[in-house]
């Protein structure tokens, strides 16, 4: 009885393993094994920052010449070159690129009309009559953004400001896709010129609102090299491709300081938690 | 015919419409300034059509339709354009709006007829007409009526049904417009019947308005077939596709529009509007606002000129009282919390309610307990609790799934949540993000 078991098992058992052994044999897909060392060496964030779904498209990718190594912000120098070199292509330059906020409204700044209450998150409050803050295009403070970062670079401030970590930041905009009000844009981290702001007002109107918007004075367009900062429905603009040509000149005249010169994080302020 | 005059599930609120049911609708005074949002109506905004200095009269165009799925905005006063600029809308953001300085020595009286008379206009003219004279849904949505009156030809149409039911607490404005001006109503009906080509109508009024019910019945034009019929008192009686259920005792099915169930359905105030228009010549600048709740120092049912700020309108109703907490644009179940007092009165505008401290709670949330009673609520037979959970998470593909989009936002469920979950709120959240998504999608 039980030797029937055994052996009827037993011989289920060794046949569908032949037949597998077999499948493996004739039915085998050839893989470039390199695909799988490449996959290996990358952060497996899988954030996206790339463009491409996740690290092993990348992989793919990569193997396939068809993107540079240095497009995957995530992954350190020293793994990007140990990419290049077991390709044995040219890594490519990597310009550091960061998200920046194109709000400076903290509650210190800008006024709050009315107290929200109800859902905490930026997406529910913004449903809501704009969130009750004064002036509707800015920063609403609830942290969707901090919530969506995968790599714990954003902290909000003592003022309700989301505060990016240069350092950390591997420009992979789940930022720009959380913020409601779509205030996060993605930029190299050496373009120092930056107008933090988007209220669509123009003039002092807004001021009543927050100290410091963008009132669209044009100050910072006759001082920068031309062409480089425009006026565009109520809030100035720099165009990007000429930002090689930016100077610290265009921000002396701002009368609210809404265009800043920025080195390194956007905002100084320390975080909540080491402040506290 | 009881067992067809209501739904299935829906929640009762306590009405407070006790404050304002009773009152006369009376004309309220001219603010000394309006301000006309370009977007105050479902589809494309209109397109401005004065500039800063000119002088406007009653009547005038400011916003010129643009397109089909639009209509005209005009000024409710003659004054000044002394503004165009981004200006508070009571929907939350800012809005591009003409600002008017009125002129406090101008009669404000009819003008020569800006409307064509009804009689003898093709279907085509009255719905042309009254798409100049910039009339939209008065329920809130602010749909434009003109579209609804020519509905495709492919779906041909049985039954006019007028939405009388204003089942959102507090308002009167529906129940006093029955009340005192049932003869508007009916002419409102007959041009939207003719223009239709049906020959049949149905008044649905819940049962606590029984004095408008009454004023309506005495006055059924003899040649047409329009008939009153009394709904049960519930929320949403008024939600388009609960009342065709009341109606004609068949559902729309999920995500069809009513022409397919061979109905139209319009607003009373809108079936009032334009009998006023054509009645008046004058286009659509004013409407039946009720001003209540009891933070506000003397309820009011008026006659509010488009574009008035609330400030102005509350200010004219006695203004706040010390406990006033909160001041709603709509009913308190659908309407929403303003953060500004500048903000106008739209064409939209059905309510300003001010809800005293006592009445607005931010009482804890707790987790879902799975006791069910939002299952017994939606009106749509939704299930919010699964619903809630799959927002909270973003998870807005599988809520796509789970019928979603059937979701008209009535906020029931969040009213019967024993655990003060705000799921109205996360599913507005939840088709904001999805809207987002489908923009954003290749």
């Amino acid at each position: 009885m039980v030797l029937d078991a055994i052996l009827i098992l037993g011989g289920v058992g060794l046949a569908f393993g032949i037949l597998i052994a077999l499948a493996n044999a004739n039915l085998t897909v050839w893989e470039d094994p390199r695909i799988g060392v490449v996959t290996s060496i990358l952060p497996g964030a899988n954030c996206g920052a790339c463009g491409l779904p996740g690290c092993r498209s990348f992989a793919e990718a990569a193997v396939a010449g068809t993107i540079q190594v240095s497009q995957c912000s995530v992954a350190t120098e020293a793994s990007r070159d140990q990419i290049a070199g077991y390709l044995g292509v040219d890594a490519g330059v990597a310009v550091k690129r960061v998200a920046r906020l194109l709000c400076a409204g903290g509650t210190d700044v800008a006024i709050q009309r009315a107290e929200y209450r109800g859902v905490a998150t930026c997406g529910a409050a913004a449903a809501v009559a704009g969130g009750g803050k004064g002036c509707t295009w800015g920063c609403l403070g609830l942290a969707d953004c901090e919530r969506s970062c995968d790599f714990g670079a954003i902290h909000m401030n003592a003022h309700g400001i989301p505060v990016v970590d240069p350092v950390a930041c591997t420009a992979c905009g789940d930022c720009v896709e959380a913020c409601p009000k779509t205030l996060f844009t993605i930029l190299p981290v050496d373009q120092p010129l930056l107008v933090q702001c988007k209220n669509l007002m123009v003039g002092d109107d807004i001021l009543s609102q927050c100290e410091v918007a963008c009132t669209a004075c044009g100050k910072c367009v006759q001082d920068a090299e031309p062409g480089l900062i425009s006026i565009a429905s109520g809030v100035a603009v720099v165009n990007q491709e000429l930002a090689a040509l930016a100077d610290a000149r265009a921000v002396a005249r701002c009368p609210t300081n809404a265009i800043v010169w920025l080195s390194g994080a956007q905002f100084t302020r320390a975080p909540v938690s080491e402040a506290a | 015919m009881w067992f067809t005059s209501g739904f299935a599930h829906g929640v009762h609120p306590p009405e407070s419409k006790e404050l304002t049911a009773q009152l006369p609708i009376r004309r309220m005074a001219y603010p000394k300034e309006i301000v006309l949002p370009l977007r105050q109506h479902a589809g494309k905004p209109a397109t401005l059509c004065v500039k800063v200095g000119d002088r406007v009269e009653r009547g005038d165009k400011v916003g010129e339709a643009d397109g089909y799925i639009s209509v005209p905005i005009h000024s409710s006063a003659a004054g000044k354009v002394v503004d165009v600029d981004w200006w508070p809308h009571p929907d939350g953001t800012m809005a591009m709006a003409v600002r008017i300085l009125v002129d406090p020595y101008a009669p404000q009286i009819p003008r020569p007829r800006m409307v064509p008379h009804w009689e003898g206009l093709s279907v085509d003219e009255v719905v042309q007409a009254v798409q100049d004279a910039g009339v939209v849904g008065l329920g809130g949505a602010g749909f434009p009526t003109h579209v609804k009156l020519a509905p495709p030809k492919d779906f041909p149409i049985h039954t006019l049904i007028i939405n009388g039911a204003e089942c959102e607490p507090y308002l009167t404005s529906d129940h006093r417009t029955m009340a005192e001006y049932p003869k508007r109503v009916h002419f409102g009906i007959r041009v939207m019947m003719q223009t239709l080509g049906v020959s049949k109508a149905v008044i649905g009024v819940e049962r606590n308005k029984p004095d408008a019910i009454e004023a309506l019945t005495r006055t059924i034009p003899t040649d047409l077939d329009i008939t009153i019929l009394p709904l049960t008192v519930k929320y949403p009686q008024g939600a388009e596709k609960m009342l065709i259920h009341a109606v004609t005792g068949h559902e729309v099915a999920s995500g069809k529009l009513p022409v397919s169930a061979g109905v139209v359905v319009q607003n009373v105030g809108s079936a009032a509007a334009i009998a006023e228009v054509f009645e008046t010549g004058l286009p659509l600048i004013e409407r039946i606002v009720t001003v209540t709740g009891h933070g506000l120092t003397r309820p009011a049912n008026l006659i509010v000129p488009v574009g008035t700020k609330l400030r102005d309108l509350l200010d004219q109703c006695g203004g706040l009282t010390a406990d006033a907490a909160q001041v709603i644009a709509g009913g308190p179940m659908m309407g929403l919390a303003q953060a500004n007092l500048d903000a106008p009165i739209t064409k939209g505008t059905t309510g300003i309610v001010v809800l005293a401290r006592q009445e607005t709670r931010t009482e804890r949330v707790y987790p879902c307990i799975h006791c069910g009673r939002c299952l017994d609520a939606c009106p749509v037979f939704l299930n919010p609790s699964l619903l809630g959970d799959l927002a909270r998470v973003g998870r807005y593909d599988e809520m796509t799934d789970a019928h979603l989009s059937d979701c008209m936002l009535c906020g029931s469920c969040s009213y019967v949540c024993p655990s003060n979950i705000p799921l109205s709120q996360l599913f507005q959240v939840s088709k904001a993000g999805l809207r987002r998504a489908q923009a954003s999608a290749p």
